[in-house]
């Protein structure tokens, strides 16, 4: 009888695993593109004018200027209307032509991460029926909330990957008269505002020079599926996302860094709705006070739906514990508004935020009372009746 | 006194605790683990470098590691597992900075599946985490969108200022002082077609997503199979 050797024997006890000796993650658009020419899936191509940016480990990606359908995030909409008002407001403010359709669902993803109860081919299911809806109109789609970019970035490389789960959503696609397509690039809306920057400084009309910035760049925009993200050389040196921060600079304001940059805002997905002692607990105490102890800063920037959320409506409450808190926080999309000379209120909508914004805007040469009464105007004509909607000509675009 | 498992490097039940649970029931539902797709993605093994710990925003402030989800994983420990699934899982914020892992792991993303195959199955932590949820469940499954203004009460949302007043008092003035003409609505983020919502139904019983909510609220998922099935079949659509 052979013996086996006592090392033998532990080693083949032992869990093997397989991975690529190279992390960077691979180039899917070759993937992408040999499942389209085996007519397993449709891609949407970027058409028409569009900057190619860098990304983590170099692969460029193309961002389409205009003709853009417009993926809107439930908690923007919803609690932070000023969010996605102001990336329209850019977009019609520059000249470009979108698509703001009715036939779009949640990611869903946000559930997804808080409470597990779907699955992985329904939530395939969601992303390509959305995608499929863009592509039924021509415009390509952008995607407004950040854990919807970073899930569908997911959601991308399971389906290029599993053939059995792309034969699942396939019967569910069928089922909905709905083609299989995905697009050539899945594109954050902090992806256009840093693409299209230098058009933003043109339509500039506040110097920003003296207002202090920290940037908090949201995990789902940057850690799920890291090397689509957008790296600058010229923005901290390639070393950290260049979204936000790359736009921040180009406005020319004074962009301040701090310590614990990488961190969560606390969100939690589940905690913000059901235990917000931890969202509050962390957005304050590892973001706010230290931005606050170590920048300064006069407003944070950030570029997601539920780090907006926990790092301005934490601060409130953690004043009764006689934290240092009291930063206002905005998306740069507002604050590039703002830098357009977009309404703090009609436009920018200041008015859902928590944090005392004022003295920023005063910072900014903002007259917020003047705004604050013209607004006021426009809500006396919705109430008596002179008109039922503020409207795109009511705000000058 | 057992000591030690049959496997010397499992943690034993008696230290893991639940050791009034079947084993064969925590082995079933850690093969339901194992064998989704995504694990082989996920898992590498383990460096024991403590690089996700440091990353993680629930370390800071709960008895709670993405290491000692992605060690118990690598060396298949069915008890400790399960016990993480029970205690551990619905801490994770599921921001995803764990995937800093040198080792290319992604503890974040096992919990993710832990956490689906805690609530098909039922498990207590799952009806426990989202209880107190399920208005969102079906607000996300039968509106599709996720959070509404309406949502945004004084008394749900108390320590987020007196804003929260303003906002509600005023929501439908304020809702109409909003350019774009999708935003015009108060129960849902936005307008959504309702054709559009048709065929989000389908895909939830479709592809079982419906199925799952019964096991952690089955009120909630009769009566989101209710408006689902009445809305489907006003449309002649059969299931």
């Amino acid at each position: 009888m052979t013996q086996i050797e006592p090392v033998q024997l532990l080693l083949s006890k032992k869990e093997r695993f397989d991975r690529e000796p190279d992390r960077r993650s691979a180039d899917f658009h070759e993937l992408l593109f040999d499942l389209e020419s085996r007519g397993e899936i449709e891609v949407q191509r970027v058409q028409g004018d569009y900057v190619t940016v860098p990304t983590k480990y170099g692969t460029p990606k193309k961002i389409q200027k205009g003709h853009l359908w417009h993926h809107k995030s439930c908690g923007q909409c919803g609690h932070i209307p000023g969010y996605s008002t102001s990336i329209f407001w850019i977009m019609r403010k520059l000249g470009y032509d979108y698509e703001d359709p009715r036939d779009q669902t949640s990611c869903t993803a946000w559930n997804y991460y808080a409470s597990a109860t779907s699955n992985q081919a329904a939530q395939a299911a969601v992303a390509l029926r959305n995608f499929a809806a863009a592509y039924e109109t021509g415009y390509f789609p952008l995607i407004h909330c950040g854990t919807s970019y970073g899930h569908y970035k997911e959601v991308r490389s399971e389906l290029l990957h599993q053939p059995e789960l792309r034969n699942q959503v396939r019967k569910v696609m069928e089922k909905l008269g709905k083609p299989m397509v995905l697009p050539e690039e899945i594109v954050h809306y902090s992806e256009w505002l840093y693409a299209m920057r230098d058009e933003i400084a043109t339509n500039q009309v506040l110097n920003l020079k003296d207002i202090a910035v920290t940037v908090h760049p949201a995990c789902h925009y940057y850690k799920l599926v890291e090397g689509d993200a957008i790296y600058d050389p010229d923005v901290y040196h390639g070393q950290r996302t260049a979204a936000v921060s790359g736009l921040v600079q180009t406005l020319g304001a004074d962009l301040r860094s701090y310590s614990t940059f990488f961190d969560c805002c606390g969100f939690g997905f589940r905690h913000i709705l059901v235990q917000r002692d931890f969202t509050r607990s962390f957005a304050t105490l590892r973001k706010i006070e230290v931005m606050k102890e170590e920048a300064n800063p006069d407003v944070v920037l950030t570029h997601d739906t539920g780090c907006v959320t926990a790092l301005d409506k934490s601060q409130f409450a953690a004043q009764a514990h006689g934290r240092d808190v009291g930063v206002p926080v905005m998306s740069e999309a507002q604050f590039a508004a703002l830098a357009m000379g977009a309404h703090p209120y009609k436009v920018c909508q200041l008015h859902w935020h928590s944090t005392n914004y004022k003295p920023l805007l005063e910072k900014m040469g903002i007259d917020w009372k003047a705004a604050w009464a013209e607004f006021e105007e426009e809500l006396q004509h919705l109430k008596s009746g002179d008109k039922e909607f503020l409207t795109w000509e009511d705000v000058g675009v | 006194m057992r000591t030690v498992t049959e496997d010397p490097y499992m943690k034993v039940d008696r230290v893991a605790g639940h050791e009034n649970v079947e084993r064969a029931n925590k082995v079933a539902l850690m093969d339901e683990v194992f064998a989704d797709p995504r694990i082989s993605h996920y898992l590498y093994g383990c460096y024991e470098c403590g690089i996700c710990v440091a990353a993680c925003p629930s370390a800071r402030f709960y008895d709670f590691s993405p290491r000692r989800i992605a060690q118990a994983a690598a060396r298949r420990d069915i008890d400790l597992m399960f016990q993480q699934m029970e205690e551990d899982i619905w801490e994770c914020s599921q921001c995803f900075s764990c995937l800093r892992c040198p080792r290319g792991n992604n503890p974040g993303g096992i919990i993710t599946v832990m956490r689906e195959v805690a609530v098909k199955n039922g498990l207590h932590s799952a009806q426990e985490a989202l209880h107190g949820y399920s208005r969102i469940i079906f607000k996300i499954m039968s509106t599709g969108t996720q959070v509404s203004p309406d949502m945004l009460q004084p008394d749900a949302f108390p320590d987020w200022g007196p804003e929260v007043k303003d906002v509600s008092e005023n929501l439908d003035l304020w809702r109409r002082a909003l350019p774009p003409e999708t935003h015009h609505t108060t129960k849902t983020g936005w307008a959504v077609a309702d054709k559009t919502i048709v065929e989000l139904y389908l895909i939830w019983l479709e592809t079982g997503a419906l199925d799952m909510i019964k096991q952690v609220d089955e009120g909630i998922h009769m009566i989101l199979e209710e408006v689902m099935e009445e809305r489907l079949e006003d449309e002649g659509i059969e299931i």
